[in-house]
């Protein structure tokens, strides 16, 4: 009877080092129960506050737990290693975007607040089990806590029929990819006869060779379904319909929290189970940062909605992260994730004032809704201005320093050709980065500013031209976001610190 | 730490951003005076420089990302004490320029401006390459913005045009730039560092240094601009405002030529000497094509344009005759250029408001009479265009060819013709501007008191220094000697830690006096 209880015995957990992960999707249940409450002030103010109240204690625990455990914890399922709590970090914060972005938006009244919320913590909760997965199980269960939410929020203003196209191809196509990469699990643990990362590790060049073709697929699969979670061409196809389509608090959620999330476990996947490969993965992952470059930067040149081009600039950015992970080092490593941070505030910036102009002009979100903005809004046109600008990788900005940081990476790491193609890539963007710039600021029609309305209302009530007064919580998520681009580009130390305990947890990495 | 040159380098863009916070009144004024303050610093500068000090003076050098190897390196030295000043001296009377006038957005337009000083300031003091490169960068922000805000015509197909030459150049020269210091730390064993000194200590194999020019060479090139790679020249001065064109035009486009001789010469020696055909070539074609385009054109604004073209091909001429007096005559005429293409764009801001807002010389002609103020100080510039001995552009290309007649005959001789071209265009564009018929739309009599205290101390300065050139010639022998060193040494065969020998052929100063 003893016996049978000690077998039964759940692993040992270490709760603290767990806490983030516990934060987010405890904070889900708390969101979904306090929403049972009929009532405006829950409905429009518990709700929101809670969600908000949740990631921010996730942001703490990591804080506090950094540079977090070098060994798994919960049986060798989940690494809370530096990476991760980097990760959940910036997922939180994106979170904390998306929930204050979407404050005023009628999607998340027609979704439910309780809905909403509790999906975009589950899913936040996803991204980190999904960083932080040490073992093929959990990485598949973390993809699709990820995912499964992610769909459903695209979807979430029901009576938009863009919005359900999105949600409705992002789950055709997200499930491909799910499925895609299970299949890829599944070769891989048949020709380790493992789930666990460092056992596979250990495995490959022992008792699996390193030619062997069933692991080699799968290792193909794998790459492949990851490539369509972090919008890597050619499997990036969904992601300008799905941007524009989906709410745009969401989609500014989603463009870089997917992306981190996607890149961290393939960091995990090529440098810690797949590190005896390297001669394989890395220049097909060459192949694809570079395709993913040219064609995020050229599909972009043609669009004119707001989202779209944010959307094909992301799949660009894609592209450049990847190059960081192509080189297999410790620096390609640092660089990557530096640059995920500074992209997470210049896009942020960037969605935020798309968000508050969306609501109020006749244009939605084409470009045409920033005409002389210069003017009519120097708020909302500044922090437009930092973030195309340090999206392109103007100096004094923080997508200056990290490109250099990429750039420095490759060609350390023997791939010159690859900060040639970053460069290139840069030059395109600026044709349509230098658009955006140009409409706010380069219009020649004058502009009358009528008197402002005070108010936007939540639903689509769209008024000429808006008062960034009547939407400050959307001006100050701007205005925080371009000021953090900017004081990061000046001063990137406090970012430099944080990146470099990430290597400790991959003692692999050239 | 000496903070002399960062105050040099940020009280521009601190004044502007100030200016834009107070009132219109107050904040013109102050915009003002950043630019005047900062040209007085330089002139201390100028006065208290060692000119029998080697190396660089009032350094500052302070770890800014230990991360990237990247320093915060500044220092003053012969080579960019008198870009300074140019830089200094222009911006006055740009700033004021744009302060007096009605100007729209005016605040906007001068935070622009002393952005745009501050950059290119900051390009000419940085030591280090990544820190050169952000500010070469830089420049183009504040640039985009007064092009394309305040332009005139088709404003934001030029401005996109010229950002997108200029950025592609310099892009790839971020590429190599992270390249070069990358190589050589892994090269030499060092510690990844971006230090131009450093960089020119280790220099890399051959073969690398081949490839790193040729991207190097092409951003400085579209930058200054030479011909082949100066397709965005025209749409440009047509669109841009004059305070901005003088900026741009006298100012910026010594940053890529500087460049050549502060980066180029000392890291990649080997390369230089190996291309130094290729670049010739292209100063050549500049120069000719230059000047031929420049008396066809009906705009001044093209003259200039045009004749930029040739004049930044002879300073070319000078950096790759690879020869300490080439390099000091392209100084010298990088300087003079400036000045003179400075005052040449006020009397055609004034001469266009003249002519009732026309473009075109034939409106404008037989303003002589009317404005012999006028009339004069453009004689004095137009002569100095055209390197009239007693100009400094005189000194200055004779210097350059000098250069280019010890080992390049052939490349100095074509360049000559460019002296006699030059003087065909510049009476063409005096003569056809000042005299001729009277315009139909001339109307109002001789040069403001305003346009004239900006336009008289830019030609007093052009005369004084035809007058007195030993002003800079003193002062920019001993560091153009120590960039052209080592590559002079490869292009005379022999090894690179060599010093020049004392009885090769060398002119001294007086002797072209």
């Amino acid at each position: 009877m003893t016996d049978l209880l000690a077998a039964a015995k759940s692993p040992e957990i270490d709760y603290q080092a767990l806490a983030p992960v516990l934060a987010t999707a405890g904070g889900a249940l708390v969101v979904l129960l306090a929403s049972l409450f009929a009532g405006r002030f829950v409905q429009r103010a518990l709700v929101p506050a809670l969600t908000i109240g949740a990631l921010a204690v996730a942001i703490v625990f990591c804080v506090v737990n950094w540079p977090g455990e070098t060994e798994p914890v919960v049986a060798g399922a989940l690494a809370m290693d530096t990476l991760t709590l980097l990760v959940t970090v910036l997922c939180c914060i994106g979170g904390i975007v998306a929930v204050v972005l979407a404050l005023r938006d009628g999607a998340v009244e027609t979704a439910g607040p309780g809905e909403y919320h509790t999906l975009l913590l589950a899913s936040v909760a996803g991204m980190t089990v999904l960083a932080s997965a040490e073992n093929l199980v959990t990485l598949f269960v973390g993809l699709e806590l990820l995912s499964i939410p992610l769909y459903v929020l695209c979807a979430a203003s029901v009576r938009d029929r863009r919005s359900l196209e999105s949600g409705l191809k992002y789950l055709v196509i997200g499930s491909v990819g799910s499925a895609t990469l299970l299949y890829g699990l599944a070769f891989v643990y048949g020709a380790t006869a493992s789930t666990d990362l460092g056992s596979i590790a250990a495995a490959i060049g022992d008792t699996v060779a390193v030619g062997d073709p069933l692991l080699l697929a799968g290792l193909g699969l794998v790459v492949v379904g990851l490539a369509f979670k972090a919008s890597v061409a050619p499997f990036h196809q969904w992601t300008p319909d799905v941007y524009q389509g989906a709410p745009t608090a969401v989609t500014a959620f989603m463009a870089v929290t997917t992306k981190v999330a996607a890149l961290a476990v393939t960091i995990r996947l090529t440098a810690h189970a797949f590190g005896g490969l390297e001669a394989e993965w890395a220049p097909a992952l060459a192949a694809l940062a570079t395709v993913t470059v040219i064609v995020g930067n050229v599909g972009a040149l043609t669009q004119r909605s707001l989202k779209r081009i944010l959307g094909w600039s992301g799949v660009a950015q894609a592209g450049y992260m990847l190059a960081g992970v192509v080189v297999g080092t410790e620096l390609g490593l640092q660089a990557t994730m530096f640059y995920l941070s500074a992209y997470l505030a210049m896009n942020v910036a960037a969605f935020a004032v798309v968000v508050a102009r969306e609501r109020v002009s006749e244009h939605g979100d084409d470009i045409e809704s920033l005409r002389d903005l210069g003017r009519a809004a120097p708020l909302l046109a500044w922090p437009m201005t930092i973030a195309m600008l340090a999206l392109a990788g103007f100096p004094a900005t923080a997508g200056f320093i990290g490109k250099f940081y990429l750039i420095d990476a490759v060609v350390a790491g023997d791939y010159a050709w690859l900060g040639i193609v970053i460069v290139v890539g840069s030059m395109i963007s600026l044709g349509y980065y230098l658009r955006v710039v140009a409409a706010m600021w380069m219009g020649r029609g004058e502009v009358t500013v009528g008197d402002p309305p005070r108010t936007v209302r939540a639903a689509e009530g769209w008024s000429p031209e808006a008062d960034p007064r009547a939407q400050p919580e959307v001006v100050a998520v701007a205005v925080i976001a371009a000021a953090v681009t900017v004081a990061l580009g000046i001063v990137p130390s406090p970012l430099f610190d944080v990146v470099r305990d990430l290597a400790a947890g991959f003692p692999g990495l050239g | 730490m000496d903070l002399g040159l960062s105050f040099l380098v940020f009280l521009p863009v601190a004044a502007s951003l100030l200016a834009a916070l107070l009132p219109a009144r107050i904040g013109r004024a102050v915009a003002i005076a950043g630019a005047g303050v900062a040209l007085g610093y330089v002139a201390t500068l100028i006065s208290e420089f060692d000119s029998s000090a080697a190396g660089l003076q009032w350094v500052t050098d302070e770890a800014w990302i230990p991360e990237l190897g990247i320093r915060y390196q500044l220092g003053v030295d012969g080579l960019n004490l008198f870009l300074l000043a140019l830089t200094a001296l222009l911006w006055v009377p740009a700033t004021i320029w744009a302060a007096l006038r009605e100007t729209e957005r005016q605040k906007l337009f001068l935070f622009h401006m002393g952005l745009a000083e501050t950059a290119v300031l900051g390009a000419f003091v940085a030591q280090d390459l990544a820190l050169f490169v952000l500010f070469f960068d830089l420049m183009l922000v504040p640039f985009y913005f007064l092009i394309g805000g305040w332009g005139i015509g088709d404003r934001v197909a030029a401005t996109i045009k010229f950002v997108i030459y200029t950025l592609v150049g310099s892009l790839l020269m971020l590429a190599a730039a992270v390249a070069l210091g990358v190589l050589t730390a892994s090269n030499s064993g060092n510690e990844l560092t971006f230090s131009i000194a450093e960089l020119a200590a280790n220099p890399l194999p051959e073969g690398t240094q081949q490839w790193l020019f040729l991207l190097f060479a092409f951003a400085f090139l579209v930058k200054a601009p030479a011909f082949p790679f100066h397709g965005w020249v025209v749409d440009t001065y047509r669109a841009t405002p004059i305070p901005v064109l003088i900026c741009l035009s006298a100012v910026l486009s010594k940053v890529g030529v500087y460049a050549f001789l502060r980066v180029v010469l000392p890291v990649l020696p080997d390369a230089s000497v190996h291309f130094q055909d290729l670049l010739l070539v292209f100063a050549v074609f500049s120069i000719l094509y230059g000047s031929i385009l420049a008396f066809s054109q009906s705009e001044p604004r093209l003259v200039l344009a045009y004749s930029s073209i040739a004049q930044l091909g002879f300073i070319t001429l000078g950096i790759f005759a690879i020869d300490d007096l080439g390099a000091q005559g392209a100084v010298m005429q990088m300087v003079n250029h400036g000045l003179v293409v400075g005052a040449l764009l006020i009397v055609i801001g004034v001469l266009t408001a003249r002519a009732g807002g026309s473009a075109t010389m034939e409106q404008m002609g037989g303003m002589a009479l009317r404005a012999p103020v006028l009339a004069t100080l453009f004689l004095i510039v137009a002569l100095a265009t055209l390197a009239m001995p007693g100009s400094p552009n005189f000194v200055g290309e004779i210097l350059i060819l000098f250069g280019g007649f010890e080992d390049k005959f052939a490349f100095a001789a074509v360049a000559s013709i460019g002296v006699a071209l030059a003087a065909v265009y510049g009476i063409r564009l005096f003569q056809r501007s000042m005299h001729n018929r009277v315009g139909p739309g001339v109307e109002g009599g001789d040069i403001c008191r305003t346009d004239l205290a900006l336009l008289a101390p830019l030609v007093a300065v052009i005369v004084a220094l035809g007058v007195y050139p030993q002003l800079i010639l003193e002062r920019t022998d001993a560091a153009t000697t120590a960039q052209v060193t080592a590559a002079e040494a490869i292009a005379d065969g022999e090894p690179a830690t060599a010093a020049r020998p004392d009885d090769s052929p060398h002119f001294e100063i007086s002797e072209i006096e």
